[in-house]
């Protein structure tokens, strides 16, 4: 038995509520007759359209783009008509500007046609996956080709994919590491192409050993003299899949606060977003289509669905057999990190990996209180920081007095609020000292 | 903290057959006036009522378990309502109280009562004769604390009244001395202490803290001459087990950094000693427990945790 890697510090054991959708193989679902594509997709400037109201589209034409600033392209995810250049609404920023498109379902799915790679310079599969619009869909929707283009004086060495998936609930990368290993491994192998390295590390969880093996094998076809690529089992913990612990895990190394993971010679990307620059790379397909986990208790049949970006939760409702009477929350994304949303009409975008529909037994709905000081929040957090003595200050209006806690070093995992017997909403106190804090 | 009221049951039972049924008297009426004093006092003050999360509860069987078993049933009450209204609700409320709720009780108590809370003592009870200190034969038969003869009267008296050597510690251990309701069995509460530990509702920092320092320094300074204290006889003789594992690590009123807790622990340990061997009380942990109370965000503001990495170029 190999020692499964794991951070040191902080952490916690939620139950892993996996095996509602772990088995369930990839769906593709029906597109919708309207999709709402919001122009704020990724980290950066958001897109303005770069098509009229009334305008034919085709599957794949670009609909949007970045003028200025950090950003990547946006994609027409069907062939249809532009009914509206509108809002829509958005779980955190309330509404959001978007591209509303009529589907035209007598149009036939685009064919993607499969070109070389392997001999290409390094910065034209870079242009690629810029204009194929790639984002980090693990979560946080940093523009990929950015990732990609590391600072020169911080040379980079290894490229870890990360698959570890600590976040309840969620089987989206582990049914794309079952069934799209080799994918996957081709996306690796183009991003070590890109960087110039040739050592490749894919940690994943050990409450996936199907995945682990099923990424091991493909590894092992993959690897030649060129590219080296290794699979690390991780110890089931969350936050195992966070950037900053997963490296610590991996490769021993600790990047410094405020910093990026290129500061210790290591680029991570998810296992999702490496099998979307595959098909950037090799087919030249932007990216539009998202595999989304569509689990709890409060949704008739929970999947793993394939969906076109842009589809609104209420098609997936309405497709899976609609919601059960006792649905009492719903969570775009993880339960630990994810947030509430209060409509249906929410469209999916490209960082969306789950949709939970959520009872009243699988959440905790007890109003909170004042905080005791166990401080189980400070064992918990894998930062080393005090969320208890944030929300302390944000509750006594001086959120501005939060930064020597640490507050912008948290990267809202929510171990804290997980642990807390006061059931304190503690990271979205850390949001609002965020948005008031002098850096 | 229905876990730690179901780790104080067993002390409590003991006590029942060392002091008598009338410990469980005083105990019921101290957690129904905490409990109801709670709930009066968030009420009056416009807050939820909370009575059901069992921390009025927890104060209650702790004020209980600090006073001496031969007091007045007002007593109690009187100390309810210093502890819950003054203690707690005034200044917040869980969670907002600087001090322990259940020995600012008791030391409001000793300060108003001073004969009753220096004299009620009971001897330990023969022959599970639990009822016989009903009625007024309480009056009759007071005794001294093991602390107070010894500080009173010296090594020698102490040895007279209540034996030495292994037979000593094993009597003290299981809990027939006289002394608080619920300080006296230190072997139930260890054991206690230690389930919390078990379930990881208490960490060992401030209890080996706080008991190695009594421990250490009445070695050192607790005997005829330098270095010939028993340090065992310390821990075992007054409310040092009490307060180590669940008054001192009161979560609201303790820090929460590990390294701030060992420094409080070992305050506490130092003050304790410090009254038992020169104050003006043969006891010193329940004061020693509040003087530190108050340093608690001190020590917190003092000692970090240790971040995950400093930021390049170091500094923050």
């Amino acid at each position: 038995m190999i020692s499964l890697l794991t951070f040191p510090k902080g952490g916690v054991h939620p139950p892993d509520a996996k095996a509602q959708t772990s088995e369930l193989s990839i769906e593709l679902m029906p597109v919708p007759d309207e999709l709402e594509i919001i122009l704020g997709q990724h980290i950066g400037a958001p897109c303005t359209p770069t098509v009229a109201k009334r305008g034919e589209i085709q599957e794949g034409e670009i609909i949007g783009e970045v003028k200025k600033g950090l950003g990547v392209p946006l994609h027409a995810p069907v062939a249809g008509k532009i009914k509206d250049l509108g809002m829509s609404v958005h779980p955190m920023r309330v509404s959001a500007p978007s591209i509303t498109i009529t589907v035209n379902h007598a149009a036939e799915p685009r064919q993607y046609q499969a070109g070389e790679w392997q001999a290409n310079d390094p910065k034209e599969l870079l242009a690629r996956v810029h204009a194929a619009g790639i984002i980090g869909i693990g979560g946080a929707g940093f523009p990929t080709h950015v990732k990609l283009s590391p600072p020169p004086d911080n040379p980079i060495d290894t490229l870890l994919l990360n698959g570890a998936e600590c976040e309840p609930y969620i089987t989206s990368d582990h049914r794309q590491m079952l069934e799209h290993a080799a994918e996957i491994v081709e996306g690796a192998k183009i991003i070590l192409r890109i960087l110039g390295i040739k050592q490749c590390n894919i940690g994943i969880e050990s409450n996936k050993p199907d995945a682990i093996l099923a990424m091991t094998e493909a590894a092992r076809a993959g690897s030649t003299a060129e590219y080296s690529l290794t699979v690390n089992a991780l110890q089931v913990k969350y936050p195992q899949g966070s950037e900053k612990q997963l490296i610590q895990a991996i490769t021993g190394r600790k990047v410094p606060a405020m910093a990026l993971p290129s500061a210790v010679g290591v680029v991570v990307h998810n296992v999702s977003t490496a099998r979307a620059i595959r098909d950037a790379v090799v087919f030249g397909k932007p990216l539009y289509e998202k595999v989304v986990t569509i689990a709890g208790k409060g949704i008739a049949r929970p999947a793993n669905l394939l969906v076109k970006v842009g589809t609104k939760i209420g098609d997936i409702v309405n497709y899976l057999g609609g919601l059960k009477p006792d649905l009492a929350k719903i969570i775009m994304g993880g339960p630990m990190m994810g947030f509430a949303v209060s409509s249906l009409d929410i469209p999916v975008t490209k960082t969306t990996s789950a949709i939970l529909f959520l009872t009243e037994e699988e959440i905790d709905t007890t109003p909170h209180s004042p905080c005791i000081r166990c401080g189980w929040c400070l064992e918990a957090c894998p930062m080393g920081l005090e969320p208890k003595e944030i929300a302390i200050y944000v509750e006594a209006n001086r959120p501005e007095d939060t930064a020597q806690f640490g507050v912008f070093e948290c990267f809202e995992c929510g171990s804290c609020a997980y642990v807390c017997p006061a059931k304190r909403p503690l990271v979205q106190f850390v949001r609002l000292a965020k948005m008031k804090a002098k850096r | 903290m229905w876990t730690v009221v179901a780790c104080l049951i067993p002390p409590l039972l003991l006590s029942v057959f060392v002091f008598g049924i009338q410990v469980l008297f005083i105990t019921a009426v101290s957690v129904m006036s905490c409990v109801a004093v709670e709930a009066v006092s968030q009420k009056l003050l416009g807050r939820r009522v909370t009575v059901r999360d069992g921390s009025a509860v927890i104060t209650g069987m702790l004020l209980a378990f600090v006073i001496p078993p031969g007091v007045s049933p007002l007593l109690p009450l009187l100390g309810a309502i210093m502890a819950i209204y003054i203690g707690k609700h005034i200044l917040g409320g869980i969670g907002y109280n600087i001090f322990n709720p259940a020995l600012l009780g008791r030391s409001f108590l000793l300060a108003s009562f001073p004969v009753a809370m220096t004299s009620a003592w009971l001897p330990p009870l023969k022959n599970m004769a639990i009822f016989s200190y009903l009625g007024d034969s309480v009056n009759a038969v007071t005794t001294a604390t093991p602390l107070a003869v010894m500080k009173e009267q010296g090594i020698a008296a102490f040895t007279e009244l209540f034996g030495s050597g292994a037979s000593l510690y094993g009597t003290f251990f299981l809990g027939w001395r006289p002394g608080c309701i619920g300080e006296t069995s230190g072997f139930l509460l260890v054991l206690g202490g230690l389930y919390l530990l078990y379930r990881g509702y208490i960490t060992w920092h401030i209890p080996v803290s706080v008991l190695g320092s009594i421990a250490l320094l009445s070695w050192i300074f607790g005997g005829e001459s330098y270095f010939s204290g028993d340090p065992l006889l310390a821990i075992l003789s007054g409310g040092a087990l009490l307060g180590a594992f669940y008054m001192a690590n009161d979560y609201v009123t303790c820090p929460t950094n590990k390294i701030s807790q060992l420094v409080y622990g070992v305050g506490i340990g130092i003050l304790t000693v410090m009254i038992r061997l020169k104050g003006g009380y043969p006891e010193g942990i329940c004061y020693a427990i509040l003087l530190m109370n108050p340093l608690s965000p001190v020590l917190d503001g003092w000692f970090k945790p240790r971040r995950f990495a400093p930021p390049l170029g170091g500094g923050r």
